[in-house]
């Protein structure tokens, strides 16, 4: 991170510092050396921590014999964006988390090496996959995202003509837009976007089903579809203020900077993000590194129920950012002239009441109101439903929650299928590229099932 | 602190850490280097006619990301005038009088040419003669090193040779490219020899190099097999030791050599019945100084079991080497494994079960938890799950009373015969 001075200009050059990766790689020894110490357990505990199912071990075992096609082509085999994952996976949850080592010595650095891996494929232009023959059946995917391309991915394998309609000009979905660049360069999401296409999966960018195609079109030219549009941008939290010029959606803001210079620059300001999750972190250490002098998360609950995972918050506690506990926001304040100049807010306690997700209720402490002096707020409290989109397609939902069968995606239309954060609900775990990845094999799979019941998979089987 | 000095069959030197006949001991500022580093002694590299040596001579076989686990070479003896080799012993044996300095020789078998060599290095001064019956390569082609190493009638003559003139102990040494190495042990104590160390290196490729499909090392596009030595040759070197050191015959005070890198490793020939050791890829590998924690380990080791010198560990195990036919068929272990230690990597289980007994279970316990259990009763106490297992005390070999008393094969074969009255020829010796 480059200090910067209130004033000071924020030069392009400074920005492409500031979000490029900021974790470097493994080095050739360090990748061998680290791949040489993995255990290679039979049955081992990573594979079944991965929502994908990736064969840790064996991935591991090339590298450390220098076959890294066969390494890349495990993990992506198993997780077409696990390239991506291994960046933005919170390993330590998953597979890290249950390496046998972590009581013995040290967990295996599973995400740096799947990264190792990778990272070779995507710079020796490598091409893992083929499709399979044509079976003439046609899969329209709405949402280029990791679970749409997931699904298409493996559709094609299989022989399936797939069709993704991304309303984005590039395909990704929040891997492409919502994930700073400096744990998720754009050229990783676009490489893997890349291999789904180069099997022949025809990608329709700016393209918002709805809107330039209907519904009844789709319906009528596929036979089947696979619903994978993901959420929105940030809903609105309806407090007063929020119209101001200095407001900022936190998507929005981390998605100015994924493509090249944002023209969105915050140097010298005092920023406060609202909300406490993966991307309310991600918004704020953007804000850090868009030159902001002081970025303070304002949460009304604790560090105990932040839905950011620890790495993220130790990362953002690295970038300086500070943490407002039990703080809610109750009006945006404006100078009169239309720009934020403060927010004002009460402080919370918890009632020991435990709330229907589990955690403890927050209560307002009478009296307590202060105004937090601030020039921008970003907003990152969730994300809104596509409700209007599910509804076109006449599935059933549960406030925007597409409902699906658990084992095989299939929505209440018999050949539609919901995969991602579409299906993402309350109380469902993590809403985690890795999951969605999953999710989109899930719906392919069973389409596969569906239209070649009698054909052995080639999907999934081992190198 | 323990008394470290050992004479090896006259030859006297402050402690057991003798550098090889190698490239370490080529010239009198690499020994005197050594020998400021803490080596006890050092067989200069082979003297006899000058040769000329290949560019890329050494190659390494590595193991999982560690480097030299095993090494190769393809360097002959000196190639420097005997005259300037000689001047450098002088001068080292000068500053250095109480390490030992031993000459490694090799020459045509003939009975002159030893004579002259021998003389020529006594008159130097130097504490005792190693004559090279073993390099692999290159000089066996003419008939020496290997070539007659590999033929008893060969050493036992030259040792004789060598015995009609030198003054000092002779030291033979002997090559393991050799079906039984006892014998050609027994062949150089009836020579005469003083002492006889083992081994040297064993005939070898390091590897091929599987992009341009040349041999590892190679010269210009060709190769030759070379000596291998390094840690990996270790337990072959161990065994042809602990042979000689139980073989009746086999008189003689032995210089281990073969992989040592450690203290242990020291620990381990002496009590296999070496009075000294030598080593050369260890050295090859960190520099002389690796000496430093070889020498202070084994000080440590010596104060801690209460011994005083390191010479009361020669031998200490020998008797307990046996043959195959002479041990405990109803001695019985089993692998226990600690709930409390395991990792769950689950490897025991699937070493076993494909490649052993297929008796470790792995169950789900009262609580859900993973664990691994062994069913003794069809364990037969191979070790293999102990040896894969990564996690510290996790599985013990635990010995079982098998409720029989100790039968070995050969007392088995014995009663068998004794029962059809006829003599069995099945022993096993």
């Amino acid at each position: 991170m480059e200090p910067t001075s209130p004033k000071a200009f924020f030069s392009p050059d400074m920005f492409m510092r500031n979000f490029a990766e900021a974790e470097p790689g493994l080095t050739r020894k360090g990748a061998a050396e680290e791949s040489n110490r993995c255990l290679y357990c039979y049955d081992a505990p990573c594979i079944k921590a991965c929502p994908t199912g990736i064969n840790i071990p064996s991935f591991i075992k090339r590298i450390a014999t220098d076959n890294l096609r066969g390494a890349a082509h495990t993990i992506m085999d198993s997780n077409p964006v696990g390239a991506s994952c291994a960046r933005v996976c919170p390993t330590e949850e998953l597979c890290e988390g249950a390496c046998v080592l972590n009581d013995a010595s040290e967990p295996i650095e599973i995400g740096l090496l799947q990264r190792y891996a990778t990272d070779w494929a995507m710079e020796n232009d490598v091409q893992l996959f083929t499709a399979g023959s044509p079976n003439g059946k046609r899969v329209a995917v709405i949402g280029g995202g990791p679970a749409g391309l997931s699904a298409a991915r493996e559709l094609a394998r299989e022989g399936f003509a797939a069709v993704i309609y991304e309303a984005r000009e590039l395909a990704g979905g929040l891997d492409t837009h919502g994930i700073v660049s400096f744990r998720l360069p754009q050229s990783v999401s676009l490489w893997e976007v890349e291999q789904v296409k180069k099997l022949g999966v025809e990608i329709r960018t700016g393209v918002k089903v709805g809107t330039d195609v209907t519904v009844e079109e789709l319906k009528s030219e596929y036979d089947a579809i696979v619903l994978a549009a993901g959420m929105g941008y940030v809903p609105e939290l309806g407090i007063p203020g929020e119209e101001l010029a200095g407001v900022y959606d936190a998507i929005k803001l981390v998605e100015s900077t994924k493509t090249g210079v944002s023209n969105l620059q915050l140097t010298g300001q005092r920023v406060a993000v609202i909300g406490a999750g993966n991307t309310a972190v991600d918004a704020a250490t953007c804000s850090v590194r868009l030159g902001a002098a002081n970025v303070k998360m304002v949460y009304r609950r604790t560090r105990e129920e932040m839905t950011a995972y620890d790495f993220e918050y130790e990362f953002a506690k690295q970038e300086g950012v500070e943490f407002n506990w039990l703080t809610l926001p109750k009006r945006i304040v404006g100078d009169g002239l239309g720009n934020v100049t403060g927010l004002e807010c009460v402080t919370m306690k918890l009632t020991g009441e435990t709330g229907s997700d589990g955690r403890l209720k927050p209560m307002p402490v009478e009296g307590s109101e202060f105004i937090m002096p601030v020039d921008a707020v970003v907003l990152a409290i969730g994300q809104k439903r596509h409700t209007g989109l599910i509804e076109h397609l006449g599935l059933e939902h549960e406030w925007g929650v597409v409902k699906i069968d658990e084992t095989t995606h299939r929505t209440s239309d018999p050949l539609i299928f919901a995969a991602g954060d579409i299906v993402f609900g309350f109380g469902k775990g993590e809403a985690m590229v890795v999951s969605a990845a999953q999710q989109g094999k899930t719906a392919a799979h069973a389409i596969i099932k569906q239209f070649l019941p009698q054909q052995d998979s080639v999907v999934g089987s081992a190198v | 602190m323990a008394d470290l000095s050992i004479n090896l069959a006259g030859i006297k030197s402050p402690n057991p850490f003798w550098l090889a006949s190698a490239p370490p001991t080529n010239t009198g500022y690499q020994v005197q280097r050594a020998f400021e580093a803490g080596w006890g002694g050092a067989v200069w590299k082979t003297l006899g006619d000058p040769i000329i040596n290949t560019s890329s001579r050494f190659a390494a076989v590595n193991f999982n990301g560690q480097r030299v686990a095993g090494f190769n070479n393809i360097e002959l003896i000196t190639d420097r005038p005997l005259d300037v080799n000689l001047k450098e012993i002088y001068e080292t044996k000068k500053r250095f009088p109480n390490h030992a300095v031993i000459a490694s020789l090799m020459v045509e078998p003939t009975q002159e040419k030893w004579h002259e060599i021998v003389k020529r290095v006594e008159d130097v001064g130097v504490d005792g003669l190693e004559l090279n019956f073993g390099c692999p390569h290159g000089m066996a082609e003419r008939g020496m090193g290997a070539a007659s190493g590999q033929q008893p009638d060969l050493v036992e003559a030259q040792t004789y040779w060598v015995k009609e003139v030198a003054t000092t102990p002779v030291i033979v040494k002997l090559t393991p490219n050799i079906t039984d190495i006892t014998v050609t042990a027994r062949h150089a104590v009836k020579g005469g020899a003083d002492a006889i160390s083992l081994i040297n290196t064993i005939n070898s490729l390091a590897g091929v190099d599987i992009h341009t499909w040349n041999t590892i090392p190679h010269i210009g596009g060709k190769g030759a097999h070379g000596g291998y030595c390094g840690p990996a040759v270790k337990p072959i070197a161990l065994n042809m030791v602990a042979e000689c050191a139980r073989h009746p015959e086999v008189t003689v005070p032995i210089s281990g050599i073969g992989g040592i890198s450690t203290w242990q490793d020291v620990v381990e020939f002496m009590l296999m019945g070496s009075t000294a050791i030598q080593v050369c890829t260890a050295a090859m590998h960190h520099g002389f100084r690796i000496v430093e924690e070889m020498i202070d380990g084994l000080n440590n080791y010596l104060d801690e079991k209460g011994l005083a010198s390191v010479t009361e560990l020669t031998g200490k195990s020998v008797s307990k080497y046996s043959n195959w036919g002479d041990l405990n068929l109803n001695y019985k272990v089993v692998a226990r494994i600690n709930e409390d230690n395991c990792i769950n990597c689950n490897k025991c289980h699937i070493a076993c079960e494909d490649t052993s007994h297929q008796c470790i279970d792995m169950l789900t316990n009262a609580e859900g938890k993973a664990i691994l259990q062994v069913r003794e009763e069809d364990c037969v106490g191979c070790n293999l799950c102990s040896i894969v297992c990564p996690a510290e005390g996790a599985i013990d070999m635990v010995e079982v009373d098998s409720g029989l008393p100790p039968m070995t094969w050969n007392e088995r074969q014995r009663v068998v015969g004794s029962l059809s009255g006829s003599y069995s020829k099945a022993e096993v010796l």
